[in-house]
């Protein structure tokens, strides 16, 4: 037992090492081409980072759950399967490192798997990954083939002679693929369901590196060896983002499960990452690389940071989880008392997670949006309809997510116990707080200083052509500057100032102390009676009700309301029973007529399934003359 | 539109100050000319809270001598009590008054609250405010006038 | 950076706190006299600080840090947005490390802080209010961004400074649709995020129909003036910010003189009394609209700022 999660920590800081030697990594293996440049090693170097925090968490919580020593095994082989993906050099190389990652984080996320939920959401999983994997699998080989050979480097450099038929196929196919793996809408279906389900560390890696690995596979393929395609490319994955990014945080910010709500926060950061992805492409087309390349550094940034904070969000909810068996937001509550620094590192997780100041993901959401407002309006009626739009959506988005953070962290930790298990909570072990503070210390640097982070920026743009080419991306300075538009930005002279003002706001507050008489604890104020029970709280449900209300046409609730009358007389009610269930609106109205169809169609094709083996060889041989037919 | 005609029309309609009261009890912070006020009502008939209102409507303006009515007693430094205490409301004038952060005055408005008026032998009656809790100040009247109330409230604010 | 563009940052943040209890009272007056009552005085507010901050420090019973620390955040938060915006003068020392987009982030963490303090009190209200503060912020932040892109359009910067000095430079372009429709979705924003009518009444009694009122129910004392202080900031700050983007005409330069800083001064002040005497006057017009009514407004205010936006990209004509 204890050896396998020496394993697993092992492989995690083995694999978190070679960050340091990205740059023109080259290792031929026997039929394996590994090929790592800049832009793969970015990707490498962020699942490396994510698996040692993981990694050392793990160790705590595989002991305080009691895992069995499968999953413990298979979590190294999903690690080394995500960092082979942006490694591999070659079609071949990346679809096995793809179906090993696939594989392995089905068998993950199927660690519980007594529980039904677990199967179910297993099962969701499998299927959304492979038909994903049949589409990746379709567009590569069709790469391949029409691009002259395995290697990425080969399909490069003949890119430029791919028909335009031929590259549309392929990146659809490919924005399908990829986007179902980073979740996006209409494919994000699995996510929510799967992410959830599995342990606390695995969702972590799947939520922080493995959705990365959809976006990777977008840049390498649409952005790097398809190269700048028609506007309409960039119009897809913006709208695409768009909507996944609005959608996926109206259900964060109606949910009431904490990794539920952190796996749809999940969609809609893919979803902002995808649109800046898109605004790169659009403006790249529409002839300003400069901005360009401020949209592709928002990607990138935000992509890192959303990793370091996801991290620390799920290894966080994983130390609830562990501490009180609880993942719903309506039962918990007065974690802050009981378990600090999980709290506080949740803090720190739910604050970059909204975007606001001082939070890991603010700098990459301004990057983004001044790439949105500095795109030249006088160009294309196309451009200047979408940007505004997307402005809006980004905004949106924000606004909600701040509305969803606020809750999760409020609700789920601040307040008091809303049952006895949250009541009973007590701090994780050493080597879970020692994951999380690592993605924590992550998460301030992106905060604070990501100048740090600007050479590595640098160099996966300069390897990146068709997008921001020779232009230089921003520098991020202490100060950050934008090359070419005016716009600035210093994160940690905001930090160190808003450290001073508060500083003064409280001497402001000590004016008048002599006066005072001494300070007091007092029970709460509960309008003249004498205590407020927990269940006088708010819950998570209802601190959502007004955001659901406002959102009902999307959201679309089924609300039931049982009102009880007393047999004397109907004016007299004894019991109102309310119900509310949020389901998603796209899995209901989208997947259940495709999986009633498949269902028909599966019925109808059984009818040829009498057991006769004569008809057998009469379809063998129908089946074979309409293949000669068809090659002739 | 019509309104803002009326407005003009309208005009002031407070009645003028009259000259400021002795003050009852210095100001509890001693900062004058501020009073945030916190009213129970432990069992009166209501017709001192009519009063109460309209001391606070636009004809008498209460709040012109500082005085203020606020929802919490957490930012209330007064507690403007009513009618005589009943067993129910006993427990709710204590953990209100609790609840006003020091320095805290307690005001009894109306005979009721003063001395029991007619209620002092009802059954449900525990007794007058100043049985249950200290009181600072008292309004006699049944009920008192909204000047009556006014001149109290001045007598503490020293506005 | 001379010393006086310092100084005159300085001086728009001791201005902005011992002035916003003066706009709170002068806006309670102008509504005193409208509903013919005599009025506590513009000096009320002042008076009452100077009380809570004498009173006893109550920290009501399993409240958390967070609870107490709240009040700072929104204060420190709000003292920055004042030192940041040009107000007296264009050029403030911490000028390029925030945009207008820094500056609404640093707006909505106050407005967080105070949230996850009316939730930390565990009370029903404190969750109501909260519940709803956010609801109305999450459906705001979509508006002032736009709002602030309409207005970034004819500068290219989001930079405070560029679009001030782009509009005093240009003062045609206030009139265009761009112009005017980001001028109207950003006062409903105002309104919404300061708690104003009609979106929340900030002297209800009433806990049921509290927004803003509801979070702070629990704090008393020092705490309670430190946030009722800050609330008003929050207020001169917006109207000062506004009254520039629009009105630059008399904002001191990048380098100015100690006569420029001086006129700043005068102009500023002069600005935010008109238009928070304005905005008292239209509160009395108007009555409390319903909770669920809110968003509404707030999704027509969205719709100005996108038309606001789309004018500016397609008829606005880019400084040169």
């Amino acid at each position: 037992m204890l050896g396998a999660i020496g394993l697993a920590l092992g492989l995690s800081v083995i694999f978190g090492e070679p960050r340091q030697l990205w740059i023109g990594w080259l290792l031929p293996l026997v039929g394996v081409r590994l090929d790592l440049d800049p832009l793969g090693g970015i990707f490498v170097a962020a699942t490396g980072a994510v698996a040692i925090a993981v990694g050392i968490y793990a160790v705590g919580y595989a002991k305080r759950e009691h895992w069995a020593r499968f999953p413990l095994i298979t979590l190294p082989l999903f690690v080394a399967g995500m960092l082979l993906v942006p490694a591999a050099g070659s079609v071949t190389t990346f679809l096995l490192a793809w179906e090993l990652m696939a594989a392995t984080s089905l068998i993950l996320v199927l660690s519980e798997h007594r529980r039904a939920a677990v199967r179910t959401a297993g099962v969701f999983y499998a299927i959304m990954t492979q038909l994903g994997f049949v589409a990746i699998l379709v567009a590569l080989v069709v790469l391949s083939a029409s691009g002259g050979g395995d290697a990425f480097t080969t399909i490069a450099a003949n890119a430029d002679s791919l028909t335009p038929g031929i590259r549309n196929a392929i990146f659809l196919l490919t924005v399908l693929g990829f986007g179902s793996k980073a979740g996006l809408l209409p494919l994000h279906a699995w996510l929510p369901k799967a992410h959830p389900e599995a342990p606390s560390p695995v969702s972590a890696l799947m939520s922080a590196a493995m959705v990365n690995m959809g976006i990777y596979g977008i840049i390498r393929i649409d952005l790097q060896l398809l190269g700048p395609g028609p506007h309409w490319w960039g119009l897809t994955l913006m709208i695409f983002g768009a909507v996944s990014a609005v959608f996926g945080v109206l259900q964060a910010s109606v949910s009431t499960d904490l990794k539920q709500l952190l796996a749809y926060s999940t969609t809609e950061n893919m979803g902002l990452i995808t649109l800046a992805l898109g605004a790169a492409m659009l403006l790249a087309s529409s002839g300003a690389p400069t901005v360009a390349a401020i949209a592709l550094t928002a990607a990138l940034l935000h992509l890192l940071s959303h990793a370091a904070f996801k991290t620390l969000g799920f290894l966080a909810a994983g130390s609830v989880l562990a501490a009180t068996g609880l993942r719903d937001l309506d039962k918990l509550g007065g974690l802050a008392r009981r378990m600090p620094v999980t709290t506080v590192m949740f803090g720190i997780a739910a604050l970059g997670a909204s975007g606001l100041p001082l939070g890991a993901g603010f700098v990459s959401e301004w990057l983004l949006l001044q790439s949105l407002i500095h795109a030249p309006h006088d160009s294309i009626t196309l451009v200047a309809l979408a940007m505004p739009l997307s402005v809006g959506a980004v905004a949106l988005t924000t606004g909600l997510g701040i509305a969803a953070m606020v809750k999760a962290f409020g609700v789920g930790f601040l307040a008091r116990p809303r049952s006895a298990a949250a009541e009973a909570a007590r701090e994780a072990p050493m080597s879970m707080l020692a994951g999380m503070t690592l993605a924590a210390a992550a998460c301030v640097v992106f905060a604070v200083a990501p100048a740090l982070l600007s050479p590595a920026l640098q160099r996966v743009l300069a390897v990146l052509p068709t997008v921001g080419g020779d232009s230089a991306g921003p520098q991020i300075d202490t100060i950050l500057r934008l090359p070419g538009v005016a716009g600035s930005i210093s994160p940690a002279l905001l930090a160190a100032a808003l450290a001073i003002a508060v500083l003064l706001a409280l001497v402001l507050a000590r004016w008048g102390g002599r006066h005072r008489p001494p300070a007091m604890v007092t029970p709460l104020w509960a309008c003249g009676a004498d205590s407020l029970s927990p269940r006088m709280q708010y819950t998570a449900t209802s601190f959502a009700e007004p955001l659901q209300r406002v959102f009902d046409d999307i959201l679309r609730p089924d609300t039931n309301v049982e009102v009880t009358h007393f047999a004397e007389s109907q004016y007299l009610v004894e019991k109102v029973t309310y119900q509310t269930l949020m389901a998603d609106p796209v899995e209901q109205r989208f997947y259940t007529p495709v999986v009633r169809a498949v269902t028909v169609w599966a019925h109808l094709v059984r009818r040829a399934h009498t057991g006769s083996v004569h008809l057998y060889l009469a379809y063998g041989a129908a089946g074979l003359l309409i293949v000669l037919l068809v090659a002739r | 539109m019509s309104w803002i005609g009326k407005i003009g029309r309208v005009g002031r309609m407070v009645e003028p100050a009259h000259d400021a009261p002795e003050a009852a009890i210095a100001p509890p912070t001693g900062v004058t000319g501020s009073l945030q006020l916190r009213h129970v009502d432990c069992g009166s008939c209501n017709g001192c809270e009519l009063e109460i209102t309209s001391a606070f409507a636009p004809m008498y303006d209460a709040e012109r001598f500082g005085a203020r009515l606020v929802a919490s007693p957490r930012h209330a430094d007064a507690l403007l009590a009513t009618g005589v205490v009943t067993h129910n409301m006993r427990q709710p004038l204590l953990n209100t008054l609790k609840a006003i952060p020091e320095p805290r005055i307690v005001i009894a408005v109306g005979d009721c609250a003063v001395n029991g008026n007619m209620f002092t032998k009802g059954y449900g009656v525990v007794g007058t405010v100043g049985d249950v809790v200290p009181v600072d100040v008292e309004i006699p009247g049944c009920p008192p006038t909204p000047q009556q109330i006014i001149t109290a409230l001045r007598s503490v604010t020293g506005r | 950076m001379s010393a006086l563009a310092v100084a005159a940052a300085a001086l728009q943040v001791v201005g902005v706190l011992a002035g916003a209890p003066l706009v709170v009272g002068g806006m309670r007056q102008v509504r005193a006299r409208l509903e013919g009552r005599a009025g506590g005085g513009i000096g009320q507010p002042w008076r009452d600080l100077r009380k809570q901050l004498r009173k006893q420090q109550i920290t009501p019973r399993g409240t958390t840090v967070v609870f107490a620390l709240a009040p700072a955040v929104v204060a420190g938060s709000t003292l920055l947005i004042a030192a940041i915006v040009p107000l007296i003068a264009l050029g403030s020392p911490l000028e390029s490390v925030a945009d207008l987009f820094g500056v609404v982030g640093l707006l909505f963490l106050g407005t967080v802080a105070l949230t996850l303090a009316g939730i930390d009190t565990g009370t029903a209200f404190g969750g109501m209010g909260s519940s709803r503060e956010i609801t109305i912020a999450a459906l705001v932040e979509p508006t002032i961004l736009l709002a602030v892109f309409a207005l970034s359009v004819p500068g290219e910067s989001a930079n405070l400074a560029a679009i001030v000095s782009a509009t005093e430079n240009h003062p045609e372009q206030l009139v265009s649709p761009g112009s005017l429709l980001a001028f109207v979705a950003l006062g409903i924003v105002i309104i919404a995020e300061t708690g104003r009518l009609p979106v929340d009444n900030p002297s209800t009694h009433l806990e049921l129909t509290m927004i803003h009122e509801a979070m702070i129910l629990e704090y008393a004392g020092p705490k309670l003036a430190l946030v009722e202080w800050a609330s008003g900031m929050r207020l001169t700050v917006l109207l000062g910010l506004v009254a520039n983007l629009f009105m630059p005409w008399g904002i001191a330069g990048a380098d100015p003189s100690l006569l420029a800083v001086l006129i700043g001064l005068a102009s500023i002040t002069a600005k935010v009394v008109v238009l928070a005497g304005l905005l008292a006057a239209g509160e009395v017009f108007i009555a409390k609209l319903r909770l669920f009514r809110v968003p509404e407004l707030l999704a027509g205010s969205f719709l100005l700022a996108l038309l606001a936006v789309t004018a500016s990209y397609f008829l606005g004509t880019p400084t040169s």
